[in-house]
C-alpha cells in the first residue's frame, strides 16, 4: 500500500508516494538521489545513516518515510549554505576526523546535533554523545578532537 | 628535505566525503539498473535436496531467479586460492553452490528484481530443502580423529601442514634451558567490520562487448586478473574494474568473491546494468574473517633471563574454503614473525591449516603478525613473572642491539633497521613507567586491582621481494607499478597501482611527486582504483602503498626528472653537466646563476610541442615504473598500557594508552598518527571487546553490530601517540608501514595490562576477549571470588 508523504528535505519541499515499510534512508538516497547518507548496518548499531529530523539527530534506518511526513530532514548535503561548508564539516578536514569517510556523514550530523544541546562539550562528553556512531578507521580520536575544537570555535 | 614530505598537509580527499559526495560502489546509480539479491544457506552443512523458486520467479517486479547450476552451466569458473604451500589441498569454491553448503552465508541462490525490496522479498520467497550434515568448526578439533569432514576428499579436514626454522637448535635451547615457560592460548576469530559493507555493481556493452564491474576492492586488478582467468572468462582487454571511494578495508576487501562474478554475469544475463549490496548481516557472515588460531608453545631461558628458544605449534582455521591468500597468513607472515624484537637463536614453529564449516579466514590488519606478536608478548610476561623479573627490563636485556640490524633471524625474514631499546626507553619515559609501577603499588595497597601491560612488537610491511614471495607459494608478484605523467601545461597526473580506502594516498603521494619535482601540491592529482585508466599494479595491504607504490613514483620521478633536466639544459644552450634542477623549484638553471633558468611549465610544453628538443630525444613527459622491492620493512612499536579492573562489575577500565612507534621516515605525520591511533583501537577491540563466535553446529553467534562488539567511542580515554624514526635503508622514501602496527602491539600491550591487574588474584590466562564474565570466570576458578 502507497501513502503520500510530504517532506521538506534541505530546505525543498519533496512530495512521494511511498510504499508502507520504505525506509527514510532508502528513500533519501534511492527517490531523492542523496546518497551522501550511506547505511553501514541493518540493526541501528552504527549511525553511519543520521540526519537531522526536526532538527534532532535520527538513524534513517529506523525510521520510516510516512514517519517523516510533515517534517523537515537534514542531510549532510544540506547542513552548509551554498558553497561553503558547515564548522563542523571543516573542524573534521582541518583536524583529521575521517579516514575512509562512509561513517563520516553520520558522525557529523550526530555532531551538530550534540553541539547544538552543548555547544562546550567536552572530550568525554564527546565520547558519551558518540557512542551510537561506529567508526571502524580513526580511532575515534581526531573525530572527538574535531568536535569538541568545533564547539570551542563557536559552531 | 623538500616542503611536503615530513608535514601534515591537509588531506585533498576530505571536502567530498564531509559534504556527502564520497563515490562509494552502493550509490552507483545506472540506467535501467537491477538489483541482485542472494539466498545464503542457514545451514553450517547441508546437502540440498530440492529447492522451489517459483513463488520467487512469479512475483511481480522479479527479472528472474538463477541457482549454482545456471552459474556452473553459463561458464562460471571456482574461485581459486593465489597463495598455495607444498601440497595444499584446496576444496572446490563454486560461485553458487549445486548440492551441499559448508558454511552459513554460503550462496544458494540469486534474484534478480526491478526494486531492491521486492528482490529481498523474492530471496524469502524461494524454499530450499536442507539435509542436516554434522559439522566442525574448531581449527584444532577438525583433525580429531572422528571429527566431519568439511570435504570428503581433504582427509583430516587438514589443507597443508607449514614449519618453518631451526628445529636443531631449538631442541638444544630446550635441552639446555635453565627456565621454560609454556603456554596455551586462543587467538579468537574476528570479523574486520569495515564500515561500507561490500558491494558490486556492474555493465555490460554488448556493442564493443565490454564490461565494467564497479566492486568494493582493494585491488582492483588483481581482482580483474582473476575474473578474467578464472571465473568470468572475459578478456582483461573488455574488462574494466573500477574499485571507487571504498569505505574500509582492513585486509577484507582484498579477496576476490563471488558477488563479484554474479553481478557482472547477471547484467550480461538479463542486458541490463546490475547492483547487489551487502546488508552489514550479510558482510558478516560472507567477508572473509580473521585470525583464529588455537597454539601451544613453550620459550626457554636461562637462569639470567636471556632468551634461547622458541617452539611453537599452532592450528590456523581456514574455514569452509580457502579465500584468495588464506594460506599466506598462518605461515609466511606469522611463523616468521615468531622471533619478535629478540634475540634468540632456537626458533622453531609449525602450523596445520585446517577447514571447518565456518566463513573463510583470511588476512585481516595484521595478519599472521598479530597472532604471532600475542603470543610472543604474551610469553614474555609469563617469563618475567617466573623470574621475578620487571617486564619491560626483561624485554630491554633481550631486545636486538641497534648494531646487529641487519638482523637476520632464525626463520627467514631480515629485518632492515631498528632500534628496540630506544623504543622502549621512550615509551617507558612518556608513559612515566616508575611513576605508573608505584600508583599500581599505591592502587595494590588500597585494594584495586591495577595493572600495566608492556609490549615491544615486530611488524613485517610492504609485501614483498616478488622472487621470495614465489618461492613461498605467492601465484602473483608484489611489485607496484606508478606513472608520473606532465601534461603539456605542467599539470601532473600520477598514476598508482595502489588504492586509497582511508588511508590518504590523493594527498601523500601528491606530496612524495610534488617534492621529487620540485611543484606545488595542487598541481599534482593522484588517480587510483581503475583498470581503465591506471597501469596493472598489485594494490594496498600489508602496509605497503608508501613503501612500494611510492616508491614507484619516486623512481618515475627520477625519469621525468633527467629527462627535464635535458629539455632544460639544450634549451639554455648549455652542456648537461653545467646545468641543476633545482627541487624546490622546479626550475632547471646554468649552474650559479639561479636567475636565467627555465620553469618546469616551460619545459613540460617544450616537451610537448616537440619544436626545439634535444637531437634524438623523443617527444612527451611520461614515465612509469615498476618497483619490486628488495626486502620488507620492519616497524617497530612499544607500548605501554594502563588499566584497573571493577572488583564488583569486572569491566576493565583503559586508564592510559601509551604508544611509541617507529615506522621509519613519515611522510605525512598527521596520517600517520590517525593510522595508528585507528590501528591500536582495532587491537583494543580484540583485547577487550570483539569475537567471531560460532556455536558447536557452526551458527555465526556474532552476525550482525548488536552481537559483534566493534570498540564505540567511550572505550578509551584518549591515545598518546609518539614515534622515533629508524629509517628503512632499502627504499628510496625510506619509509615503513604504519596501517597494521597499532593492531599488532595493542591486543597484548591490553592484554598484559589486565593480567597483571590480576596477577595478586592468581589469575595467569584468560582467553580473549577480556569481557566482563571472562574475567569474573577466570577470578571464580581461581578461588578468588570476591
Amino acid at each position: 500500500m502507497s501513502h503520500r508523504v510530504r517532506i521538506s528535505v534541505n530546505g525543498k519541499a519533496e512530495e512521494a508516494d511511498v510504499e508502507s515499510r520504505l525506509l527514510l534512508c532508502h528513500f533519501l538516497r534511492d527517490q531523492l538521489g542523496l546518497t551522501g547518507t550511506n547505511v553501514g548496518c541493518d540493526t541501528s548499531q552504527c549511525g553511519s545513516c543520521t540526519v537531522l529530523m526536526d532538527g534532532k539527530a535520527v538513524k534513517s534506518c529506523t525510521i520510516l518515510a510516512v514517519q517523516a511526513d510533515g517534517c523537515d530532514v537534514t542531510t549532510i548535503e544540506g547542513l552548509a549554505g551554498a558553497g561553503g561548508l558547515h564548522p563542523v564539516q571543516q573542524s573534521f578536514w582541518d583536524n583529521h576526523g575521517l579516514q575512509c569517510g562512509f561513517c563520516t556523514p553520520g558522525m557529523i550530523m550526530t555532531a551538530v546535533e550534540i553541539l547544538d544541546r552543548q555547544p562546550d562539550a567536552s572530550d568525554a562528553d564527546v565520547r558519551h554523545g558518540l557512542e551510537g556512531n561506529i567508526c571502524r578507521c580513526t580511532g575515534y580520536e581526531n573525530i572527538v578532537k574535531s568536535v569538541v575544537a568545533a564547539g570551542a570555535r563557536g559552531s | 628535505m623538500g616542503r611536503y614530505v615530513g608535514t601534515s598537509v591537509k588531506r585533498v580527499e576530505d571536502p567530498r566525503f564531509i559534504q556527502g559526495k564520497g563515490r562509494y560502489v552502493a550509490n552507483i546509480q545506472l540506467p535501467g539498473m537491477v538489483h541482485v539479491a542472494i539466498k545464503r544457506s542457514p545451514e553450517a552443512h547441508a546437502r540440498i535436496t530440492g529447492m522451489d523458486t517459483s513463488a520467487a520467479s512469479a512475483m511481480d517486479g522479479v527479472l528472474a531467479v538463477f541457482t549454482g547450476q545456471d552459474f556452473k552451466d553459463g561458464g562460471c569458473g571456482s574461485l581459486p586460492c593465489g597463495w598455495l604451500v607444498p601440497d595444499t589441498k584446496v576444496p572446490d569454491r563454486p560461485i553458487v553452490v549445486t548440492d551441499r553448503v559448508c558454511h552459513v552465508g554460503d550462496s544458494v541462490a540469486v534474484v534478480v528484481a526491478e526494486d531492491p525490496y521486492v528482490a529481498a522479498d523474492a530471496v524469502e520467497a524461494i524454499e530450499v530443502d536442507y539435509e542436516p550434515l554434522p559439522t566442525v568448526v574448531d581449527a584444532r578439533g577438525a583433525m580429531d580423529e572422528g571429527a566431519p569432514l568439511v570435504h570428503a576428499e581433504i582427509e583430516d579436514n587438514v589443507s597443508y601442514h607449514w614449519a618453518l626454522g631451526d628445529q636443531e637448535a631449538c631442541d638444544k635451547a630446550f635441552a639446555e634451558a635453565d627456565e621454560v615457560v609454556e603456554i596455551e592460548l586462543v587467538n579468537q576469530r574476528l570479523i574486520p567490520t569495515a564500515m561500507e559493507p561490500r558491494a558490486a555493481a556492474a555493465q555490460w556493452d554488448g556493442a564493443s562487448e565490454e564490461m565494467t564491474v564497479w566492486t568494493t576492492s582493494q585491488n582492483p586488478h588483481p581482482i580483474r586478473l582473476l575474473l578474467s582467468a578464472f571465473t568470468l572468462g572475459i578478456p582483461e582487454s573488455k574488462l574494466r574494474v573500477i574499485s571507487p571511494d571504498v569505505g574500509g578495508g582492513f585486509g577484507s576487501k582484498i579477496f576476490h568473491y563471488p558477488e563479484e562474478v554474479i553481478v557482472p554475469w547477471v547484467a550480461r544475463q538479463v542486458g541490463r546494468p546490475a547492483r547487489w549490496v551487502a546488508t552489514r548481516t550479510e558482510s558478516q557472515m560472507t567477508d572473509s574473517q580473521g585470525r583464529d588460531h588455537v597454539t601451544v608453545a613453550r620459550l626457554a631461558m636461562t637462569s639470567g633471563g636471556t632468551f634461547t628458544g622458541l617452539d611453537v605449534e599452532t592450528w590456523a582455521n581456514q574455514g569452509a574454503y580457502l579465500s584468495t591468500f588464506a594460506p599466506l597468513i598462518p605461515t609466511a607472515l606469522y611463523i616468521t614473525l615468531l622471533s619478535g624484537n629478540y634475540k634468540m637463536p632456537g626458533v622453531f614453529g609449525k602450523v596445520h591449516g585446517t577447514l571447518t564449516n565456518t566463513v573463510p579466514v583470511d588476512a585481516y590488519r595484521g595478519a599472521g603478525r598479530p597472532e604471532a606478536a600475542y603470543l610472543v608478548e604474551r610469553l614474555v610476561d609469563l617469563a618475567a613473572a617466573r623470574l621475578g623479573r620487571d617486564p619491560l627490563d626483561l624485554r630491554r636485556q633481550n631486545a636486538i642491539p641497534k648494531e646487529d640490524f641487519p638482523y637476520q633471524t632464525p626463520v627467514a625474514f631480515l629485518y632492515d633497521s631498528g632500534d628496540y631499546d630506544r623504543l622502549m626507553a621512550k615509551a617507558a619515559d612518556n608513559a612515566d613507567y616508575a611513576g605508573m609501577r608505584a600508583a599500581q603499588a599505591d592502587a595494590r595497597g588500597q585494594g584495586k586491582l591495577r595493572g600495566v601491560g608492556v609490549v615491544c612488537c615486530i611488524e613485517a610491511s610492504g609485501p614483498a621481494p616478488s622472487a621470495v614471495a614465489g618461492s613461498l607459494g605467492s601465484a602473483v608478484g608484489f611489485w607496484e607499478s606508478g606513472e608520473v605523467r606532465v601534461h603539456p601545461t605542467g599539470q601532473i597526473s600520477v598514476f598508482t597501482g595502489s588504492h586509497a580506502h582511508g588511508q590518504g594516498h590523493e594527498t601523500t603521494l601528491a606530496q612524495v611527486v610534488a617534492d621529487e619535482l620540485g611543484v606545488p601540491i595542487e598541481s599534482v592529482e593522484v588517480v587510483h582504483g581503475d583498470t581503465g585508466r591506471v597501469n596493472f599494479g598489485m594494490g594496498t595491504y600489508g602496509s605497503r602503498s608508501a613503501c612500494v607504490g611510492g616508491s614507484a613514483l619516486v623512481r618515475s620521478a627520477e625519469k621525468v626528472r633527467a629527462k627535464v633536466l635535458q629539455i632544460g639544459a639544450h634549451l639554455l644552450e648549455a652542456a648537461e653537466e653545467d646545468v641543476v634542477y633545482d627541487r624546490d623549484t622546479g626550475r632547471v638553471h646554468v649552474k650559479g646563476s639561479p636567475d636565467s633558468g627555465k620553469d618546469f611549465g616551460e619545459m613540460a610544453f617544450a616537451a610537448y610541442t616537440a619544436h626545439n628538443l634535444p637531437e634524438g630525444m623523443e617527444p612527451g613527459l611520461d614515465f612509469t615504473s615498476f618497483y619490486d622491492p628488495e626486502n620488507f620493512t620492519f616497524p617497530a612499536s612499544s607500548h605501554i598500557c594502563e588499566v584497573e579492573v571493577c572488583s564488583d562489575t569486572w569491566e576493565v577500565r583503559i586508564l592510559r594508552y601509551v604508544a611509541v612507534d617507529d615506522v621509519g621516515k613519515v611522510i605525512n605525520p598527521m596520517i600517520v598518527e590517525g593510522q595508528l591511533q585507528g590501528g591500536i583501537v582495532q587491537g583494543v577491540g580484540q583485547a577487550l571487546t570483539e569475537i567471531g563466535a560460532y556455536s558447536d553446529d557452526g551458527q555465526l553467534l556474532s552476525g550482525t553490530l548488536l552481537e559483534y562488539a566493534v570498540p564505540r567511542a567511550d572505550l578509551l580515554p584518549g591515545i598518546e601517540v609518539d614515534r622515533i624514526e629508524t629509517p628503512s635503508p632499502h627504499n628510496p622514501l625510506g619509509v615503513k608501514g604504519a596501517g597494521e602496527m597499532g593492531t599488532i602491539a595493542a591486543t597484548p600491550a591490553v592484554a598484559n595490562a589486565v593480567l597483571d591487574a590480576l596477577a595478586p588474584l592468581g589469575v595467569t590466562h584468560i582467553e580473549l576477549p577480556l569481557t566482563p564474565e571472562r574475567i569474573w570466570r577466570a577470578v571464580q576458578a581461581a578461588g578468588n571470588g570476591a
